[in-house]
């Protein structure tokens, strides 16, 4: 029996991927560790060693193809022994060489990917933008870079400094190109040190210039929250209003992929308590452009605070020369007038998710996606209020002093005579993510969860 | 049969496999410099001084770390900068680097007693005091901040082209942060303009350097990033200035970072709440009896025809600055408190 050889993910949150070339042909001997096959995803490329030894029987995915489903069939090996022409002979059903295989081989279920299953939803088009713009399909990872690369482009002043943003293209690629573009002075590597470079930004940023500080996740940043805070954040009211201290501190947060608890954590409520910053956390691609554009052009220090999950995801991106949005606004994604569901970043997918669920109960849920979490815009949140009577947050982060807990008291504050039933939250378990497959499943926040929670304030 | 190779043979003395800066020369002063050195100082004892009695009748509240018997450095290192294009940034003994720097002593004042004119607009105090217009960058209340946020000064007059040199200081407990040395690595490495002063008054709070440092000659610290340091007598201000001079030599023509540990010493406490208890009395007051920098320097102008009568009405005229700064920093208003919530923000959202 001929030995498959299926298509690799290169990280647990890889679906597909380019195979882009084939180094051995058929009828080929390849041993344990022979390099068969690069693969290519737009982060990564890798060389796909032989575990087993044997024979080429049958390349069955042709070098360059694209969009190559994980677990695909890509070739067989005829084991030791065993005639190579009859291995290849062997019946392969059409749909294989195409379709990933089924169950065996699959991967357990993690709880990230109910995060991203329900991020494939189209959005409304936002008021601002022109009838009749283009709109080009974007992941937010390029959205980020084009916005990262426009404002370079307008302001020498404006750098990115962090780990591996330049040679090795950023350890996400958000900044893949910059160094190209922009040359090693404007593009900076710097060595693992996120204390000493949050602070060598901070202080070239009260010298004038406009960093672009890149943490590789800001799990890391805790390192350097000391510069955020202490020097970043309190700088122009010490002063008097003297020093200003225009910076942006960005990278992903919250949880990736089976990461454990140690890389799995939400800052965003950390951050957003503090008086002096700006907190964005975008969901879609437009919004990752137009608010990291906004952010950068700030004259204050902003917290940006992107998703892993969602780099790879593809959005329409409004086709304008100067995208940018507005900081503090939230924006209405889904309308409706039974409840609303509030959230931000990843969890705006889950909420709407939640929301297409409801639709089919009969049940229709507005739902709001902040944007900005600091400052908060409490009146788009206040308005829907009158309509629907009852709020539900949706937050992919715990529960304790969270962002939903803050929603819940300023809707509490000023929006009590409007409100029919409490303001719930529904948020990831109260434990660090743990890192089995189901317990993280478990773990996280849920289009179901939410649902169940949706219930019970419509007293359904 | 092959020869041995032979052995035994002489080694050649160590040289410094890299190059390092030149033993500074005490600086050659004039008589109008020294009387100007002489001046700054003075004026940085009594304002001190100054500031110790508000804050014991409580018009300064707070922590307020006061810079007395360390006047040399801030005096001898600065005025070597070039004001027009060099920066400055130091941790939370703030005082005799801004008025080094000649900020207006009343505004200085006036923050520590809290008032709406001073500096901050009141809202600093002692430890948070800035001053952009003379490239004065702070004034940071959290120990080691500077080192790393003054290298980030660095990178912009790197960025900037525009031939400054940033002069970080921090004291010998900041010296044992981790971020000096996150700070340390990176300027070297991509060859910043800065200048690094130690400034080991030999206690950080109460504990002296040798309980706190495995190595105590904080100049060598930077040796294992290719800094080069150099320890300098702190306590004579021609010593400082010299040792600017040569540190200025060297980060000027580009060949990076450099550190100066400045021996010196504080004769008041760590803050104004201090318990005295880890030195002895006699110790502070051998060090001033036998080191004193301003003593030092008037003993040098004497040798240079300038006698106690001649100094007698410039001591007159820095008592009265002093004395007009304390008048302006009692009696002008504390903050409106709509300034409350001013500053968070620089735009609105």
């Amino acid at each position: 029996m001929a030995i498959e050889l299926k298509m690799p993910a290169l990280s647990p949150t890889m679906e597909e991927g380019t195979l882009a070339k084939w180094l051995v042909k058929e009828g080929d001997v390849v041993k344990s560790g022979d390099i068969l096959a690069e693969i290519e995803t737009d982060k990564a490329t890798m060389e796909f060693e032989a575990v087993d030894e044997g024979t080429v029987a049958k390349i069955l995915v042709t070098e360059g193809t694209d969009n190559v489903k994980v677990g695909t069939v890509i070739a067989l090996i005829a084991g030791e022994g065993e005639d190579a022409s009859t291995a290849a002979a062997a019946p392969v059903p059409a749909s294989q060489q195409t379709e990933p295989t089924p169950a065996p081989a699959k991967a357990p279920e993690t709880g990230t990917a109910q995060l991203t299953a329900a991020v494939e939803k189209t959005r409304p088009a936002d008021p601002a933008v022109p009838a009749g713009t283009e709109m080009v399909k974007t992941t937010v990872r390029e959205a980020l870079r084009d916005a990262m690369a426009e404002e370079m482009r307008s302001d020498p002043r404006i750098f990115v400094m962090g780990e591996e943003v330049a040679e090795y293209q950023g350890a996400y690629k958000v900044t893949q190109g910059l160094l190209d573009e922009f040359g090693p002075k404007r593009v900076i590597d710097t060595p693992i040190t996120e204390y000493g470079f949050a602070g060598v930004g901070t202080g070239a940023a009260m010298g004038g210039l406009k960093p672009i500080i890149e943490f590789m996740t800001f799990n890391f940043a805790m390192q350097a929250i000391d510069h955020i805070i202490n020097s970043a954040a309190k700088t122009n009211y010490m002063s008097g209003g003297q020093m200003r201290c225009p910076i942006v501190f960005r990278g992903p947060n919250g949880s990736a992929s089976r990461v454990g608890a140690q890389h799995s954590q939400n800052y965003a409520p950390w951050y957003a308590s503090v008086p002096g910053l700006i907190v964005i956390a975008p969901y879609d691609a437009a919004d990752a452009k137009g608010l990291l554009k906004a952010a950068i052009r700030s004259q204050d220090p902003v917290v940006f605070l992107e998703n892993e999950l969602m780099y790879g995801r593809s959005f329409e991106v409004p086709k304008l020369d100067d995208y940018v949005l507005p900081i503090g606004k939230a924006r209405i994604m889904r309308e409706g007038k039974d409840v609303t569901l509030v959230s931000y970043s990843i969890g705006v997918g889950v909420a709407l998710e939640a929301a297409e669920k409801l639709a089919a109960e009969g049940v229709d849920a507005e739902v709001i996606d902040l944007r900005t979490l600091r400052p908060l815009d409490k009146q788009t949140v206040l308005e829907s209020l009158k309509k629907t009577n009852r709020i539900v947050v949706v937050e992919e982060g715990w529960p304790t002093c969270s962002i939903a807990s803050e929603v819940a008291a300023f809707v509490m504050e000023e929006g009590f005579d409007d409100l029919d039933a409490p303001v719930l939250r529904v948020t990831n378990e109260d434990v660090p993510l743990p890192y089995a497959a189901n317990l993280e499943k478990l773990a996280m926040v849920t289009a179901d969860k939410a649902v169940a929670v949706v219930k019970k304030v419509t007293y359904r | 049969m092959a020869k041995a190779p032979a052995r035994n043979a002489p080694t050649p003395p160590a040289v410094p496999n890299r190059e390092r800066p030149s033993e500074p020369e005490r600086f050659k002063a004039s008589k109008e410099q020294l009387l100007e050195f002489y001046r700054q100082m003075l004026l940085i004892r009594r304002f001190e001084e100054k500031a110790g009695q508000l804050y014991g009748l409580g018009f300064i509240g707070g922590f307020c770390h006061l810079y007395i018997g360390q006047e040399a450095v801030a005096v001898g290192l600065q005025s070597a900068l070039d004001g027009e294009k060099d920066s400055v940034i130091t941790g939370y003994r703030d005082h005799g680097h801004m008025l080094a720097y000649g900020i207006d002593p009343k505004v200085i004042m006036a923050e520590l007693t809290g008032r709406g004119a001073g500096i901050s607009r009141g809202k600093g105090g002692s430890m948070h005091m800035f001053s952009t217009e003379k490239k004065f960058y702070g004034g940071h209340g959290i120990v080691g901040a500077q080192v790393s946020l003054g290298t980030g000064l660095a990178f912009a007059h790197k960025y900037n082209e525009d031939g400054g040199v940033a002069m970080a200081y921090f004291g010998d407990g900041a010296a044992n942060q981790g971020q000096v040395y996150e700070s340390f690595n990176m300027a070297e490495l991509w060859k910043l303009p800065i200048i690094y002063v130690i400034e080991n008054n030999q206690y950080a709070m109460g504990t002296s350097v040798n309980r706190s440092s495995a190595e105590d000659q904080l100049y060598k610290r930077g040796e294992s990033f290719r800094i080069p340091g150099i320890q300098v007598d702190g306590m004579d201000v021609l010593a400082c200035r010299g040792a600017a001079e040569e540190a200025l030599a060297w980060v000027r023509a580009g060949k990076g970072p450099i550190i100066l540990e400045m021996k010196t010493y504080r004769y008041r406490g760590h803050s104004m709440s201090d318990p005295a208890k880890y030195r002895s009395r006699e110790e502070v007051q051998s060090v001033r009896d036998k080191s004193d920098p301003i003593e030092a320097v008037k003993r040098e102008l004497e040798t240079m025809g300038v006698t106690e009568e001649q100094l007698k009405p410039l001591e007159a005229e820095i008592r009265k600055i002093v004395n007009e700064s304390a008048d302006f920093a009692e009696q002008t208003p504390e903050p409106d408190p709509a300034e409350l919530y001013t500053d968070v923000l620089v735009e609105t959202y």
